[in-house]
């Protein structure tokens, strides 16, 4: 059989298409790997800190272009770990230092309050610390039984391995376990939307993610607001430090100075944080 | 045959083949990972654990296995009677200009992204199951609406082809022997394409139990197990979708766990349609 000229040709061109594709997809993933800039400061640790340290450094980079910052999850632990052991610079944790950590230079960029939120028509306003813990190990299981209207409460927590959910457990649940039957959203704001549309609803989130959709509730009669949590009443809040193995120096340090500088206190007020200047040995 | 001729076809057969790979990178990679979590945690204790806590070190999925079964079930019970309605109507009784209608519709139904289904799960759904029915709205009840209208269009197009592709004396026949038009539809048509209407339910399973967006949307993701379909449940792939974010070692190891189990349910799943449809094939 001998195919005419135009038929070869047709399975030429496809031929040579389907062979160059390949080669184009290795060299351009190749050249996007030069790309990719050389970290001079890495940071590591908890990942609730880890989305404000990224605007930080977004900013900051901005105002240094010849600095490139390298941010990574893992936890507070591994953040704190990796500052010991020297792979990370800055260390980015979400709870006070406990014994041989107290040793390492630290500073506190901010603290985050938790906010324990209910629908905005729902009566009951306050609650006290062991009132929430009840109605998370569902021993309180009824509005009516704390002050609200009779209905069975819709309690929603974050997913395992959220430091949303590891705060509010240290803080308010101590050693005892959230209930099973809780339901779990992956996100703040997803929390947020499911209480703002259930009269039942019991939920917790960021302080700074608190808007008009939601009534966050007063513990202990002290209501959550900004000012609370910055005057240390208002308990269910946790820290925010940067962590270093010594005293930072260089494009460290200034980066550090910048996150505590009037702009860098500006920015984490934005996000919903709560600056206060401590620390800082 | 000249050696250029040969080219494309071993061409094709290498791409071909690099597809399969995938498979197999795939498989291998979510085994690697998880066995050795089932394997310290034991096969039985894992598969039918009621307790799931990672950072406790509890890794029990019943619950969850659970969770996917009733979703699914509730989809196929809601869902394939309506497809099925609507597969006879469009090939036996609509005319062509309202067939070359809804035809399209159902395609476009396939092409909704299966987040804008949740969402719109999350906003209409959810709160009329709360103000009506009963329970927090996010159920069992609200993830098997939503996978039920997600699957009407896999189950209605295979459903739809496999009447139409039934030889015309079929129809004839019936029709001569006096039936009319609805004892033909149950008595001859629907018997003749009961392979491909098991198929298309099977498919429709299929993609059931393996979505996820919109089921995570309006499901609640308790890890508790459910008493009746207003509760809360969590589905395997929810599971993994959820908590995939800030897992890491052992509770990262006991999501790719969590995958193998729904791999080898859909596998199972598939052997079983693959079965049914040769024995069908068999007896005609």
């Amino acid at each position: 059989m001998t195919p005419g000229p135009r038929k070869s040709r047709t399975h030429g061109t496809l031929a040579l298409t389907i062979l160059t594709l390949p080669v184009i997809v290795t060299v351009s993933m190749l050249s996007a790997c030069d790309r990719l800039p050389e970290a001079n400061i890495v940071l590591a640790g908890s990942t609730s800190v880890q989305p404000f340290a990224e605007i930080l450094a977004e900013e900051y980079m901005t105002l240094y272009p010849d600095i490139s910052i390298d941010i990574e999850g893992g936890g507070s632990a591994a953040g704190i770990l990796a500052v010991q052991s020297g792979t990370a610079d800055v260390g980015m944790s979400s709870r006070t230092l406990k014994g041989d950590e107290t040793k390492l230079w630290w500073v506190e960029i901010a603290k985050d309050g938790l906010a324990v939120v209910v629908h905005p028509d729902n009566p009951v306003r306050n609650l006290t610390l062991d009132q929430v813990r009840d109605i998370y190990t569902a021993i309180i299981s009824d509005w009516s039984q704390i002050g609200g209207a009779k209905s069975e409460i819709h309690i929603f927590t974050r997913e395992e391995g959220s430091g949303t959910r590891s705060a509010f457990e240290s803080l308010v649940m101590g050693k005892v376990e959230i209930t099973p039957r809780a339901m779990v959203q992956d996100s703040n704001g997803a929390v947020r939307q499911l209480v703002s549309d259930d009269a039942a609803a019991i939920g917790f989130i960021s302080l700074g993610l608190v808007n008009d959709q939601v009534k966050a509730i007063a513990l202990g009669s002290v209501a959550a607001t900004r000012e609370n949590v910055a005057n240390g009443t208002y308990t269910l809040t946790r820290p925010f430090l940067f962590v270093a193995r010594n005293e930072p120096t260089g494009s460290t340090r200034q980066f550090i100075d910048f996150t505590l500088s009037a702009e860098g206190r500006e920015i984490l007020n934005e996000e919903g944080l709560v600056t206060t200047v401590e620390g800082r040995p | 045959m000249r050696f250029s001729e040969k080219i494309p076809g071993r061409v094709l057969l290498v791409i071909a083949f690099s597809a399969l790979s995938a498979l197999v990178l795939i498989t291998v990679f979510i085994f690697v990972e998880g066995v050795p979590l089932i394997a310290r945690v034991g096969v039985f204790n894992f598969i039918f654990g009621m307790k799931w806590a990672p950072s406790q070190g509890a890794f029990g999925i019943f619950p969850m296995i659970v969770g996917s079964l009733s979703v699914t079930l509730g989809a196929i019970i809601l869902g394939v009677p309506i497809a099925l309605c609507c597969a006879i109507f469009l090939t036996e009784f609509a005319p062509a200009t309202v067939r070359n209608a809804i035809r399209p519709a159902i395609q476009l139904l396939a092409g909704i992204p299966s987040v804008v289904y949740g969402f719109w799960g999350l906003i209409f759904v959810v709160p009329l199951i709360r103000n009506y029915i009963g329970g927090p709205g996010l159920s069992i009840l609200a993830g098997s609406i939503i996978l039920a209208i997600m699957i009407l269009p896999t189950i209605i197009s295979i459903s739809e082809v496999s009447l139409l592709a039934l030889p015309p004396p079929y129809r004839e026949g019936a029709f001569a022997l006096g039936a009319t038009q609805w004892q033909t539809i149950h008595g001859v048509l629907l018997p003749a394409a009961r392979s491909g209407i098991l198929a298309a339910v099977i498919l429709g399973m299929g993609r059931a139990i393996g979505e996820t967006m919109a089921v995570i949307m309006v499901l609640g993701n308790a890890v508790a197990m459910p008493s009746s379909i207003l509760d809360p449940a969590r589905t395997l792939t929810t599971n993994i979708g959820i908590e995939m974010a800030y897992a890491a070692g052992e509770h990262r190891q006991a999501l790719f766990a969590t995958g193998i189990v729904l791999l080898v349910m859909i596998m199972i799943l598939n052997s079983v349609a693959q079965y049914a449809l040769r024995r069908r094939q068999d007896e005609r």
